[in-house]
């Protein structure tokens, strides 16, 4: 399926001809670029763990990955399907627990984390329990935190990678399943949380978002190749923030999109819901 | 006076504790009624060897809380859980540190009326399963929320014979404000914590790779939780991929994690993690687990899915036959070694 980034390719004036790219690939490889060589980070499977396998064989060769049942480590030989299964740990370092993983996370190993949800809010909340209002008897119910909210409480740095609309980019969050900033500057410290920790970036089909040091409030970095400010305007609930002269982001390069497709997602069981 | 650098301020504060979390406690967290329990235990280094039928109809009773080693799909007791819908056990209550096969399955038998939520309904990338689902929106499940880490912690401190543990994680959260957890002061640093109370299964349920007619267990591949579980836990039932000598256990005793007294009955149950992974052995049947979420889409259809696979087979090794047998798990073996990818033509 092709997206509004893949309809419109970016103008290169020099360099490698641009090769077009799915909303899926775009995301993956824009979000491995955060990712800084020697940093730990505890990932998902999906989109964020490709990332991180793209990044290891580009930005990053020694990214540490881990996964939150107690893979730390691997030389992943193909996609894993779950966070516990065992590809997370094929010719790996540790094969570990899960309380080691999350102690490692609480007492500031991990750099990174990456997380999905149902519904964002302008502070990087996060919720992925339910739809309703009522917690015993919800209209639609997700599985809950899983991991992710030990994460995003104990990592240093939280990204997430989703696509934008506004039933997803919300202004109000039926329940928050994993802390962003909470209610804005200060309150995740009043909670009790790690200072220093929080969200990072928010890499969508459309924008890369990082967040306000005053407000703590979503902002948007820069747009990808062929969007505009209005069509991010129109899949966000909320009202964004936005950089001054907002860049346009580097679209993914011809090596980036060759190893994703070659070497990290070959079976396209990621790219292809692109 | 300071010994080791750091100011003692702390001496005269007051800790104050907070209860934040609205939801209710299903299990209790008293370590001396635990170690009453554990002082009745037998230690008695007797064969435990029974079957699956036997184990589920001595050791699991209608309304008791359980706990399901491994990690949803990876390294779960299946055959004790088909046993468990079939010998149609109720009003469980069910840990739910990310149960996703085993939720599904628990959740088809309907077996289960409440549930410590970490994670549920959901097979991770596979999807979410509709009759898990509905469970929880309209089938009386009482949910208390927790995360991942904060149920491995509550298996620790019932490990460890403490009532609590404090941890970092859900403040300033909904998921803090369903749990039972109670905020409260570092009487050292003044710090906020959440106290998260010890979680005692009346029964534990892992699969592991060997261990002896007594009981003790070597495990491949990560833990996961289960080095804390099969401490709390009061009752422990063990399903094995092979019996081995007890001869083996003390040629390598590093590598005991599970030590016959914690133990109540070994079942010797080859591929007895089938359909999920089982590290070093097989990998999941993601065929037969799209299966299962498809027939789930219609009810009539799911009722025969389940006579086929659970109510209309007498044990286990029936139903591995119905899924391909022999032939079946040996690609699933291949795919576990890598030797090739079956998701490429699945």
């Amino acid at each position: 399926m092709a997206s509004r980034a893949a309809a419109t390719p970016a103008k290169e004036p020099a360099g490698p001809e641009p090769v077009p790219y799915n909303r899926m690939e775009l995301m993956i490889c824009v979000a491995s670029r955060y990712l800084e060589n020697g940093a730990t980070v505890v990932v998902g499977t999906g989109a964020p763990c490709a990332a991180a396998m793209l990044a290891q064989r580009t930005v990053a060769p020694d990214l540490m990955i881990m996964f939150e049942a107690g893979g730390i480590g691997p030389i992943l030989p193909t996609m894993p399907i779950s966070v516990g299964d065992s590809r997370t740990y094929h010719r790996g370092l540790v094969a570990s627990s899960m309380a080691e993983i999350m102690e490692h996370c609480q007492r500031g190993l991990i750099d990174y984390t990456f997380l999905g949800g149902a519904q964002i809010d302008m502070y990087g909340n996060i919720n992925s329990t339910m739809i309703g209002t009522d917690l015993q008897h919800p209209t639609v119910r997700f599985p809950g935190s899983g991991g992710a909210n030990d994460l995003a409480s104990l990592c240093w740095r939280t990204m997430m990678i989703t696509v934008q609309d506004p039933r997803r980019f919300t202004s109000r969050l039926d329940f928050i399943t994993s802390p962003g900033y909470l209610t804005g500057p200060g309150a995740r410290e009043a909670a009790g949380l790690p200072p220093g920790t929080g969200p990072y970036k928010v890499i969508t089909d459309l924008c890369v978002i990082g967040f306000d040091d005053d407000t703590k409030r979503m902002k948007v970095n820069s747009l990808h190749p062929g969007v505009d400010r209005r069509t991010v305007e129109e899949r966000t609930g909320f009202e964004l923030l936005w950089e001054a002269d907002t860049p346009v982001t580097d679209p993914p390069t011809p090596e980036e999109l060759r190893v994703l497709r070659a070497e990290v997602d070959p079976y396209r069981y990621i790219i292809g819901r692109g | 006076m300071s010994r080791v650098g750091y100011e003692p301020s702390y001496q005269e504060k007051t800790v104050t504790y907070r209860r934040v979390g609205e939801g209710e406690l299903f299990t209790d967290p008293d370590v001396d009624r635990a170690r009453e329990y554990f002082r009745s235990k037998s230690r008695a280094m007797v064969p435990k060897v029974m079957t699956v039928k036997e184990a589920v109809s001595r050791f699991i009773a209608d309304g008791d809380y359980i706990a399901v080693g491994g990690f949803g799909g990876t390294r779960i007791p299946t055959a004790v859980l088909h046993e468990i819908v079939r010998q149609g056990r109720k009003n469980l209550g069910l840990s739910g540190h990310t149960a996703t096969h085993d939720c599904q399955i628990l959740a088809a038998g309907g077996c289960f009326d409440r549930c410590d939520v970490a994670y549920v309904v959901g097979l991770e990338a596979r999807g979410l399963s509709r009759v898990a689902r509905r469970r929880f929106e309209k089938g009386g499940v009482k949910v208390t929320e927790w995360s991942n880490a904060a149920l491995a912690w509550r298996y620790k401190a019932a490990a460890m014979g403490v009532s609590f543990l404090p941890v970092r994680t859900m403040l300033g959260t909904g998921t803090g404000a369903a749990s039972a957890g109670v905020l409260m002061e570092c009487p050292f640093t003044g710090k906020v914590f959440l106290a998260v109370p010890a979680l005692y299964p009346d029964v534990a349920i892992i699969h592991v790779h060997r261990a002896d007619v007594y009981g003790n267990s070597q495990i491949d591949g990560i833990l996961i939780a289960d080095w804390d579980l099969a401490r709390a836990a009061r009752r422990l039932i063990i399903t094995t991929e092979r019996i081995i000598p007890h001869e083996d256990i003390r040629d390598e005793p590093g590598r005991t994690v599970i030590p016959y007294f914690l133990v109540d009955a070994v079942c010797e149950v080859p591929y007895g993690s089938y359909p999920a992974n089982m590290p070093y052995e097989y990998y999941s049947d993601e065929r037969h687990l799209r299966e299962w979420l498809e027939a789930e889409e219609d009810e009539e259809r799911f009722r025969a899915f389940l006579d086929r696979y659970i109510y209309g087979v007498t044990d286990f090794m029936e139903y591995l036959e119905r899924c391909g047998g022999i032939e079946r798990l040996r690609q699933l073996r291949a795919e576990e070694f890598c030797l090739r990818d079956e998701r490429r033509d699945s």
